[in-house]
C-alpha cells in the first residue's frame, strides 16, 4: 500500500503544493520525513548546539558542585543532575535527527525552565546575585540562539525552503511555515458517499472537534469558525482550490484570517472491497505560530493529534451515524473513566449525541 | 450508584458516583445484578497497565438487566436479562464484519493513544484503562453500556447468573486460545496458568477433542481444581520440577502439540528468571514478563502452536524468536473476539457440556470489591474466582 500511495501521488498532482518529495514509505499516520542530510548552517549551528548540551549535561552531572558556586546559586546536586539528564536527552536527540526541530523545541522549553529556576534567585537575598544574573544572561542568549535555530529548521523540515520554482499563488503556500500534519484512514462505505459527506463542509463541525462551525460563501468560499487551545476564538475564511467528484479537494485559507491553513483530501477506493481510503494531507500556521503550538501541545494536544481523532470520529460518523463516546472522551481534559454528573453533561456539546447521521438496521450477528 | 474504583497501586475502594447515561443512540443502560474480578483486573491493580486514572471505574465481567435504551437500539426491551462481553464492538466496520470484534475500528475513541503504544488501536473494552477508550467498567451498580444492539446477549429464564456471567470474558477466552489451537484427535495441550482463564482453556481443549491436557501452575488447589473440575488429565507444580524437562517426559521427547499462555504479563516462574523480568519490568526496562511465553515456546513440538491468551501490554525481553523461527512454530494470539463465542457457547451451557460456574470460589457484595481484590491478588483462601453481587 505504501508505495502504491506513493506512485499515485505523483499524477493527482499534488507535488505542486509544496509537500516536498513523496516519501518512499509513507503509512497510516505517518510522519513527513526528509532523508537527506544537507548541511545547511542551521543544521551546523544544531550540531553545535546538540554537543553543548551534552558538554553541559555532563557537566551538571559530573560537577554539579562548581556550577552551583559558578552562577551562584544554592548547591542542590539532585536538581541539578536532573537538569543534566535533560540537557542530555536534549543534546542525543538533536544530534540523532538530521532534522532535530522537535529536539531544539525541547531545548527552548529546558532554557525556559532553565530561566525559571534561575529567576527565583535573583531576589535581594542571594550574596551572589551578580553571578546569578551573568547566568540569567548567557542562559537568555542561548535561548534565542535556541528559538532562532529552531525556528530555522521548522521552515526547513516543513519544506519551505523557498527552493521551489512553482508559480505564484502556490508559492504562497508553500513559503508558509506552520505544522504539516498527513493521515490516512479507511472508511467501510463507498467512495461517493463518503467524498459527498465531507464536500458538504457544514457537515465538518460534525467530527472535528475544535471546529464550531462552517458557512459555505458564494463563488467556492467558506467562512470557518474554531476554538483554538484555551478557548480561544478563530476564524478564517477558505476557498476550494480544486474539486473533483469522488476524488479529491483541495482547500487554503484566503484572505488575513486567524489561520492559514491549505491542502487536501484524496478519496479512492480500498483494495478488497473494504471502502474508501481517505488521505488528509494539509499545512496549518496557527496563531502564535511553531511556538504558539509547541505551548499548546505542552498542555495536551499537537495537530497530529486532533487530525488523528478527527479523522477516527470521521469514520465513525460514516460507519456508525455518530461519533462514539466514552465516559472519559465526552470531557476536554483527563477524566476518570466514571460516568459524568448532569451538571458536567450540561456543559458539553455532545454533537454525535444529538442526531446520528443515519443508523443501520439494529445489527444482528448470528 | 455505588462503583468499585481504581484509586492507585493496589488500591481500590467502592464509591459513590454519578449514573451512568445514555450517550449514544446505541447505548443502554444495564443494572449489574452479577459481576466478577478478572485476572486482567490484577494487571491494573498492580498498576502495570498504562494510562489509568484515579476515580477509574473497573470490571469488564458483568450481566444484568436492561434498565434504558438508546433511540437505536431495536433488539432489547427494558428488563432483558443480559450478559456484556467485555469488547465494544460496533458490527460495522470491517474487523467486525470479518467476525475480529476486539478489533473494532469505532469503538476506542482513545485510539491515537493506542496507536501510539501498539502501531495501531484495537477495540475500546469495559473499564480498562484509558488506551482501550476509558469507558466506566461493570464493577459497579449500573453500567453503560454501548452498541447495545451488537454486544449483549440475552439469557435465557431459566439459566442462574453464576451460568451465564462468565460468557462476558473468561470462558470465551479460554475457549478461544484451545480453538487457536487447531486440535486434532489425539493431540496433546499444555496450559500454562490454572487460573479461571486457564480452566476454561482447558475444560475447552477437551471439548475439543484433546486427548490429554497438561495444567501448570504453583498453587496446589488450582492444580486440584484443574484435574477435579477443568478435566486435566496431568498436572505440573512448577515449583517443584523442571516444566521442560517433565513434559518432554509425558510426551515421549516431542513436546505438546500445541502450548497455551494463559498466564500473561506478571508471570512468576524460576526465582532466577523472575528475577530478572521482575528487575527490568521495575526498571520500566519491560512492562511484561514473559516467563510463561517463552517456557511455552521452548516447551511446544515442532511444527506446533503457541497459543497466547494471556494479557501482555508493551514490551517484553528475551523473546526466543530462534526457537519459534528454526523449529516452524506457529504464534496465535489476540484479545477474544467474545461475540464470537457467546451465543455457541450459551448453547454448550445450556446443553449442559460445560457449567462455567466451576470457578467460583468467592461471593461478595460490592462493597466488599477491596476486600475481593486483595484476596485474589495474594491467592488467599485458595480463590481462583471472585463474583460480585451489587
Amino acid at each position: 500500500m505504501a508505495t502504491e500511495l506513493a506512485t499515485r501521488a505523483d499524477p493527482v498532482g499534488y507535488e505542486e503544493f509544496g509537500y516536498g518529495h513523496v516519501p518512499e514509505r509513507r503509512q497510516n499516520g505517518g510522519r513527513q520525513s526528509d532523508t537527506q542530510p544537507q548541511g545547511t548552517s542551521t543544521e551546523q549551528l544544531a550540531w553545535v548546539l546538540g554537543w553543548f548540551s551534552i558538554g553541559l549535561g555532563l557537566a551538571e552531572i559530573v560537577a554539579p558542585r562548581k556550577l552551583a558556586e559558578l552562577i551562584g546559586v544554592e548547591d542542590n546536586p539532585t536538581m541539578f543532575r536532573m537538569l543534566g539528564l535533560r540537557e542530555i536527552g536534549s543534546g542525543i536527540a538533536i544530534l540523532s535527527q538530521e532534522k532535530p526541530a522537535g529536539a531544539l523545541w525541547s531545548r527552548v522549553a529546558g532554557d525556559l525552565l532553565d530561566l525559571a529556576l534561575l529567576s527565583t534567585r535573583l531576589d535581594s537575598e542571594n550574596p551572589s546575585r551578580e553571578k546569578t544574573l551573568t547566568a540569567t544572561m548567557s542562559v537568555l542568549g542561548v535561548t534565542a540562539l535556541d528559538i532562532y535555530t529552531a525556528k530555522s529548521l521548522s521552515r526547513e523540515s516543513n519544506g519551505g525552503n523557498g527552493t521551489s520554482t512553482v508559480e505564484p499563488t502556490r508559492r504562497g503556500l508553500e513559503s508558509a511555515g506552520g505544522i504539516k500534519v498527513k493521515m490516512a484512514v479507511t472508511i467501510n462505505r463507498p467512495v461517493s458517499e463518503v467524498y459527498g459527506f465531507w464536500r458538504n463542509f457544514e457537515n465538518l463541525p460534525r467530527f472535528m472537534t475544535h471546529l464550531e462551525s462552517v458557512k459555505i460563501l458564494d463563488d467556492g468560499r467558506s467562512h470557518w469558525v474554531a476554538i483554538g487551545p484555551a478557548g480561544v476564538r478563530l476564524e478564517w475564511d477558505a476557498e476550494t482550490v480544486e474539486d473533483r467528484p469522488n476524488e479529491l479537494i483541495s482547500w487554503r485559507s484566503v484572505g488575513g484570517g486567524s489561520v492559514d491553513t491549505a491542502g487536501y483530501v484524496r478519496f479512492k477506493p480500498a483494495t478488497g472491497d473494504r471502502g474508501t481510503e481517505v488521505l488528509v494531507d494539509m499545512r496549518y500556521d496557527p496563531p502564535g505560530g511553531v511556538v504558539g503550538a509547541t505551548i499548546a501541545m505542552l498542555f495536551g494536544e499537537s495537530g497530529e493529534q486532533v487530525v488523528t481523532r478527527d479523522l477516527h470520529a470521521f469514520k465513525s460518523v460514516m460507519e456508525v451515524g455518530e461519533v462514539v463516546h466514552s465516559d472519559a472522551s465526552i470531557h476536554h481534559r483527563l477524566h476518570p473513566a466514571q460516568p459524568a454528573s448532569d451538571k458536567e453533561l450540561n456543559k458539553l456539546r455532545l454533537p454525535g449525541a444529538q442526531s446520528p447521521a443515519k443508523i443501520e438496521e439494529s445489527h444482528t450477528i448470528f | 450508584m455505588r462503583a468499585t474504583c481504581w484509586e492507585g497501586k493496589k488500591k481500590v475502594r467502592v464509591e459513590q458516583v454519578p449514573d451512568p447515561k445514555i450517550l449514544n443512540s446505541r447505548d443502554a443502560i444495564v443494572r449489574i445484578t452479577s459481576t466478577a474480578i478478572c485476572g486482567s483486573d490484577l494487571h491494573l491493580y498492580n498498576g502495570f497497565i498504562p494510562s489509568m486514572e484515579k476515580g477509574d471505574i473497573l470490571g469488564h465481567e458483568f450481566m444484568g438487566e436492561v434498565m434504558e435504551t438508546g433511540s437505536a437500539v431495536k433488539n432489547l426491551k427494558i428488563g432483558d436479562r443480559v450478559v456484556v462481553p467485555f469488547t465494544i464492538s460496533c458490527g460495522n466496520c470491517w474487523s467486525c464484519q470479518q467476525g475480529m470484534f476486539s478489533l473494532c475500528e469505532n469503538s476506542n475513541p482513545n485510539a491515537w493513544m493506542a496507536e501510539k503504544l501498539w502501531g495501531h488501536s484495537a477495540a475500546g473494552a469495559f473499564g480498562f484503562s484509558h488506551l482501550t477508550g476509558g469507558y466506566a467498567g461493570g464493577q459497579a451498580e449500573f453500567a453503560r453500556v454501548p452498541f447495545a444492539d451488537v454486544g449483549p446477549l440475552k439469557v435465557p429464564d431459566g439459566l442462574p447468573d453464576e451460568q451465564a456471567l462468565f460468557l462476558s470474558d473468561i470462558l470465551p477466552t479460554g475457549y478461544m486460545g484451545a480453538e487457536m489451537c487447531d486440535i486434532k484427535p489425539g493431540q496433546v495441550i499444555a496450559v500454562w496458568g490454572a487460573g479461571p482463564v486457564g480452566q476454561f482453556a482447558i475444560a475447552s481443549a477437551l471439548l475439543l477433542g484433546a486427548e490429554r491436557v497438561i495444567a501448570i501452575d504453583r498453587f496446589p488447589y488450582r492444580l486440584r481444581m484443574a484435574r477435579e473440575k477443568a478435566g486435566a488429565t496431568e498436572t505440573i507444580n512448577y515449583e517443584e520440577v523442571s516444566v521442560l524437562e517433565t513434559l518432554k517426559e509425558m510426551t515421549g521427547g516431542r513436546g505438546p502439540d500445541a502450548c497455551i499462555d494463559a498466564v500473561g504479563m506478571e508471570a512468576h516462574g524460576h526465582p532466577l528468571a523472575y528475577a530478572y523480568d521482575r528487575a527490568k519490568q521495575a526498571m520500566m526496562l519491560e512492562s511484561d514478563r514473559p516467563i510463561a511465553l517463552r517456557e511455552a515456546i521452548m516447551a511446544c513440538r515442532n511444527g506446533g502452536t503457541v497459543s497466547v491468551i494471556g494479557v501482555y501490554g508493551g514490551l517484553i525481553d528475551k523473546f526466543p524468536m530462534g526457537s519459534v523461527m528454526n523449529r516452524s512454530l506457529t504464534i496465535k494470539t489476540g484479545q477474544c473476539h467474545v461475540h464470537r463465542y457467546m451465543r455457541p457457547l450459551l448453547e454448550r451451557i445450556e446443553r449442559g457440556e460445560i457449567d462455567p460456574s466451576f470457578v467460583i470460589t468467592h461471593r461478595l457484595g460490592l462493597d466488599d470489591a477491596p476486600q475481593g481484590y486483595e484476596t485474589f491478588q495474594n491467592k488467599e483462601d485458595e480463590c481462583v474466582k471472585v463474583v460480585l453481587k451489587p
